[in-house]
């Protein structure tokens, strides 16, 4: 492989995704041209991708530090868990992993399962069409990660909107986005006083114990952990949830084996984070802390190298007929959640709230459709995650 | 008499672990993955090691087990 080609400009959200793929074929790493002008490296293949996510030379905390932001999610980063290595990241993840093992998850299905329940009995009561994201995909995982939390869930829409701004373009919007992150602090600050005072069974007390009691944690990574973790919760939940209806709508025989047997449901999401682009922007950029050898090119030390999971997913080395939708695929490990020390923290989570809204939705609404055409459908601008204004639904007899 | 100093066994359940890398991560001298990304250990009897303590606390699926060597106990996560 040469080094010596342009590099490849990052495709903007109004470029065509397939024919970037195209641009990558068999150049699992090679130069990027980012949307600043500034010159990268990507990692387009399984192995390579999962290689510098794993790897600790390649480094989360350099990546982000301040003056080189592309977008808010970043900045957000930089201040959290998200944003450090080890050891000073393994305090922090330590503190919170017990919370999302897969037993503790696992504990909380019959309590996903009513939510989803109720979530639909309350959406099948709307007139038609109605909107599928306000009605179910967000409500859903902010429900869970409230309760989980401790956070007030009628607050919804004043951190919604809070982390809708946060998720934004950075080089456009800057000034916002700041703001939002201090209001987001400055709730979240009062949140934790008003649980000092009044204690009770959820996360942000067991937080604030661990700030108190043993000193685990200083005061402000007490208050970006629990707005990473409200903020992390939603907005990807949701839209993995808007988009997978999407993919099933456009896929209805795989669709019908799901409602005709709902043992494949598990897999079938497997298949759905493999299958789904969600990332919107530019994914969680690492920095070589050393010259490092991936996939047989050499990146020098200091340089900035963007793991695209998207195209990870379809590998055709790991993942036969990759551009293949299938429900009944046999497993594989997408790298959807990442990998590494920074391997999403409520991927246990976010997967079950998947299982048991399709599980809800496929048993009990018939005739599921798209009341407009899926190019009428509207994304919001410049988002980290693509997120999806609003997702007319029908349903019932045609 | 016993050995002075503690030794730890370290096993990761290959049909538990999900290949998320998250210990390798932790502690990469420590747990290395298969190529059918499952995680192990690099050796199994070492000195105590507070990075595989943290990778065993931090593992998404519990798959990580730490024992006293001489006892057979588990090793105190804290």
């Amino acid at each position: 492989m040469t080094v010596d080609e342009r590099p490849i400009k990052y495709p903007s959200a109004a470029d065509p995704w397939p024919e970037f793929r195209a641009l990558l074929r068999n150049k699992p790493v090679v130069r990027v041209e980012m949307p600043d002008g500034s010159i990268g490296w990507m990692a387009s293949g399984y192995n390579e991708v999962r290689q510098m996510l794993v790897d600790q030379r390649f480094s989360r905390a350099k990546a982000v530090a301040p003056g080189r932001a592309l977008q808010g999610t970043e900045v957000f980063a930089a201040g959290s868990i998200n944003g450090l290595d080890p050891p000073g990241h393994t305090r922090l993840r330590r503190l919170v992993a017990s919370a999302f093992t897969a037993r503790r998850v696992e504990a909380m299905r019959p309590r996903v399962a009513s939510i989803v329940d109720e979530l639909i009995g309350g959406l099948l009561d709307r007139p038609q069409p109605a909107d599928f994201v306000a009605g179910f995909a967000l409500p859903l995982p902010v429900q869970v990660i409230c309760e989980m939390l401790g956070v007030p869930a009628e607050d919804m829409e004043q951190f919604h909107a809070w982390s809708d701004t946060i998720l934004g373009d950075w080089r456009q919007d800057s000034d916002s986005i700041m703001t939002a992150l201090v209001d987001l602090y400055g709730y979240f600050g009062r949140l934790i006083e008003v649980k000092r005072a009044e204690p009770a069974d959820d996360l942000m007390t067991a937080l604030i114990a661990a700030r108190d009691e043993t000193d685990r944690l200083s005061e402000e990574e007490l208050t970006i952990l629990g707005c990473t973790l409200l903020i992390g919760g939603h907005e990807t939940t949701a839209n993995q949830i808007n988009l997978s209806l999407l993919l099933l709508l456009d896929h209805p025989a795989e669709l019908e084996k799901l409602r005709a047997d709902s043992r494949l449901i598990p897999g079938a999401v497997e298949e759905l984070l493999r299958y789904v682009r969600l990332g919107g922007g530019l994914p969680p950029a690492r920095m070589t802390t050393e010259d490092v050898e991936l996939g047989g090119v050499t990146i020098p030390a200091g340089e900035v190298v963007l793991p695209l999971y998207a195209t990870a997913n379809r590998d055709p080395s790991v993942f036969s007929d990759p551009d293949r939708f299938d429900v009944s695929r046999a497993p594989a490990n997408h790298l959807t959640f990442g990998a590494g020390v920074h391997h999403c923290l409520g991927a246990q989570l976010a997967r079950l709230e998947l299982q048991e809204a399709f599980r809800g939705l496929l048993g009990r609404v018939r005739g599921i459709r798209l009341a407009v055409p899926a190019t009428e459908l509207q994304f919001k601008p410049g988002m980290a995650v693509h997120s999806l204004r609003e997702l007319p639904i029908r349903w019932g007899e045609p | 008499m016993g050995r002075a100093v503690t030794r730890w066994v370290v096993a990761v359940d290959k049909n538990t672990c999900i290949g998320s890398a998250v210990c390798v991560g932790t502690a990469p001298d420590r747990f290395e993955l298969d190529d059918r990304q499952r995680s192990g250990p690099v050796t199994a009897e070492i000195d105590p090691d507070e990075a595989v303590r943290d990778a065993a606390a931090s593992c998404p699926v519990e798959a990580i087990s730490l024992l006293d060597a001489d006892t057979g106990e588990p090793v105190d996560p804290y």
